[in-house]
């Protein structure tokens, strides 16, 4: 097997910008710069106060002791940049030619105003610690719908934030979500009004430009009784050699009889640590979903949540990941069901590769009294080589009797016999191996609009590309 | 067209062809029969490039040239097709998205709506034509993938297709079938030469043989014409076995 070559992979994304910033922090986290961040927001005295609390739980709460290694995060605390703007933090531009040229550029490069011009209802892109652009179709703005990023949220709808804010993801969830709550920038606010639904995707798209950085942003949507909304975020970064952190705080709340779906396409350079805690409360017959293709990054630990908190609240949560070199995917999945007749449903996809190591981490929980409650768990491995790894720890805690619960998990290898098979037909090696990797995660992409379907399948077929021949 | 010349094979360390030797020109139509363990399968997977199996000796020359440093893919490019024994399942992948991978490196000038039309047709014609968008084999009846194997071979119009056991889990409408299909394939294309490797006789009645070849323990002991086939189901492989050994 020839050696593959992550930079060439990659290249598309990797580029770095020399922009002129308008405000970088000193490196290493203090209560000054949280105080600073907060003032240079023009943030109420409220919500500095929270990130204040956040900060000493933060300080106190140790690392977490359990899962892949994080010394060297650890180590990075005291280094990295947490806040970094380069635009103006109180002034958002509505339209791309308010973007400055350089971070315009970029985000042409990636192809995200071409994506809002073609197929989505609204953009949100973000630079580091701010966003800097952000727009919504005016249609969706008349009915009430609400997307805007978090910081502008808090200044032009502080009642709704409040009200929210932290209460699904509180900051003492874990050390990463109070570090998130202290120094939080940037990130999407989205609130649909009750019994609207939003057709074509919003779409945030996250961009870390700068080295040794943290990225923190925070989301919060709020899907109000029978509407319907579909979110989607990317992120991409350039390399470098040392290694940077992302760690986002993403809350749902999804009201009775609401539907909501979040996607993730995560691609970070491999320097980069991710981070994140997603959790959503879904009501009375609300559905929500989760749906993650984990690509990228260093470490990725992800497990998106759902407490299903009323009757005939029900998830699904979709998990496709990808761990190459170098690279742990420890991802997994939540469904805490507190009330009866609630469902979830789980499929975790893995393919490691090159030595790549990925997880299935989860929790199933039912309390007593939550009767007919359905819940399947199903995680498939798929290894392509004898150096990769794949484990599966799921901790499931059932006090109810009146319950189906399934779990299934499979590990498995592509066979040279199905190899062979394609390639009699006259596919070329790497071409039957996409093929077949592309086969196995068929699942979450056809859960995707067509031209992220289209773009992730070109992404595995170039990493398959680079590993045969 | 395919010259197979003393070939010898082995596979994790057994010999499994003992020197096979078979001249198949343009547009015939050889059978090769033979008992369970003869080696039918393997000469099939050999001629296609499987990488598992161990060329000793000998050499697979097409149309002038030794097939044997090209891999399967190549060697489909330059027309050979093997309908598989045992196709396999490959979740996730639609029947056409792979097919037209197969045309497209095959570098077909074809459109996918023009593309799509060549897929029903050959589909149809196996009744299959609500399969194109199946994932390949899965949940497909023993039957199903037969078919679904010599549809493919119809839709990619090989020179020289190597069926192998085509006919075993076929009832007998579908062995009638698939051998008029084939009949028909070859009607319309006369220069397309097949390898049909089978255990029992009935689908030769479908589609008929110009020769006939025994295999027995990694040899072709005899061969003859369509006539050999008959007598061989007629008097079983033993027989013929205690004749050659005579």
């Amino acid at each position: 097997m020839k050696e593959y070559e992550l930079e060439f992979d990659y290249s598309r994304y990797a580029f770095k910008d020399e922009i002129e910033y308008k405000y970088i922090g000193k490196p290493g986290l203090s209560r000054e710069l949280i105080e600073e961040i907060s003032h240079i927001k023009g943030e109420p005295d409220w919500m500095r106060e929270i990130r204040l609390k956040a900060y000493e739980h933060f300080i106190r709460r140790p690392m977490p002791n359990w899962g892949p290694d994080l010394s060297e995060v650890e180590a990075m605390l005291d280094k990295i940049v947490y806040y970094a703007s380069p635009t103006d933090p109180q002034r958002k531009a509505r339209s791309w030619d308010e973007v400055p040229e350089a971070i315009k550029r970029t985000f042409e490069r990636l192809g995200i105003p071409e994506a809002e011009r073609k197929y989505l209802a609204g953009v949100t892109a973000q630079y580091d610690s701010e966003v800097v652009y952000h727009k919504i179709r005016e249609d969706l703005e008349r009915k009430g719908v609400i997307f805007t990023d978090m910081d502008t949220a808090v200044r032009e709808y502080p009642d709704l934030v409040r009200e929210y804010f932290g209460t699904v993801v509180p900051y003492s969830d874990n050390k990463f979500a109070a570090l998130n709550t202290a120094v939080w920038s940037g990130g999407s606010f989205v609130y649909v009004p009750k019994g609207v639904e939003v057709d074509i995707p919003l779409q945030t798209y996250f961009r870390i430009n700068l080295e040794n950085f943290g990225q923190f942003e925070r989301t919060l949507i709020i899907a109000e009784e029978g509407s319907k909304v579909h979110y989607i975020e990317g992120c991409t970064a350039p390399i470098y050699s040392t290694h940077s952190l992302h760690s986002a705080v993403v809350e749902i709340i999804a009201k009775p009889g609401s539907h909501v779906r979040y996607t993730t396409i995560q691609n970070w350079a491999r320097h980069i640590y991710n981070l994140v805690t997603k959790r959503a409360i879904a009501y009375r017959d609300a559905f929500v979903e989760w749906v993650n293709g984990e690509l990228g990054s260093k470490v990725t630990m992800k497990y998106p949540g759902v407490i299903l908190k009323e009757p005939g609240a029900r998830t699904e949560i979709l998990t496709v990941s990808y761990a190459g070199k170098g690279q742990i995917q420890d991802s997994g999945a939540k469904a805490i069901h507190l009330a009866p007749y609630t469902t979830s449903t789980i499929t975790s996809k893995s393919v490691s590769k090159d030595g790549g190591r990925t997880s299935y981490r989860g929790i199933l929980k039912v309390v007593k009294g939550a009767k007919g409650v359905k819940s399947s768990v199903r995680c498939d491995a798929l290894l392509l080589d004898p150096i990769s790894r794949s484990d599966t720890y799921p901790y499931i805690e059932i006090e109810e009797s009146d319950v189906h619960i399934g779990h299934e998990a499979t590990v498995g290898r592509i066979g040279d016999d199905q190899i062979f098979y394609l390639m009699s037909r006259g596919l070329t090696e790497a071409e039957a191996y996409s093929l077949i990797v592309l086969g196995f995660i068929e699942p979450f992409t056809k859960t995707l609009p067509m031209e992220y379907a289209v773009e992730l399948n070109r992404l595995i077929e170039l990493e398959m590309e680079g590993s045969v021949g | 067209m395919l010259e197979i010349k003393n070939l010898v094979v082995s596979v994790d360390g057994n010999r499994i062809l003992k020197g096979v030797n078979l001249t198949i020109d343009r547009g015939q139509i050889h059978a090769i029969m033979g008992p369970n363990g003869s080696g039918k399968s393997t000469l099939a997977s050999v001629i296609m490039g499987h990488p598992a199996y161990e060329v000793e000796d000998g050499d697979i020359i097409f149309e002038g040239e030794s097939v044997l440093p090209l891999k399967a893919d190549e060697r489909a490019k330059k027309g050979l097709f093997l309908a598989f024994q045992h196709p396999f399942e490959i979740d996730g992948v639609r029947v056409s998205q792979m097919l037209w991978k197969a045309v497209q490196e095959r570098g077909w000038k074809v459109s996918p709506v023009e593309f799509r039309k060549i897929l029903k047709e050959s589909y149809g014609s196996l009744k299959m034509e609500d399969f194109i968008d199946r994932y390949l084999n899965v949940g497909f009846s023993g039957g199903e993938k037969k078919r679904s194997e010599v549809a493919q071979l119809l839709t990619l119009k090989p020179k020289l297709a190597i069926l192998d056991e085509i006919d075993s889990g076929l009832d007998i409408d579908a062995v009638k079938l698939v051998g008029e299909e084939l009949t028909r394939a070859k009607e319309k294309n006369p220069n397309m030469s097949l390898l049909i490797i089978t255990h029992y006789q009935r689908i030769l009645n479908f589609i008929r043989p110009d020769f006939v070849h025994v295999m027995v323990d990694g040899r072709i002991v005899k061969s003859g014409g369509f006539e050999l086939s008959l007598e061989l189901e007629e008097k079983g492989y033993e027989s013929l076995l205690r004749e050659v050994e005579a």
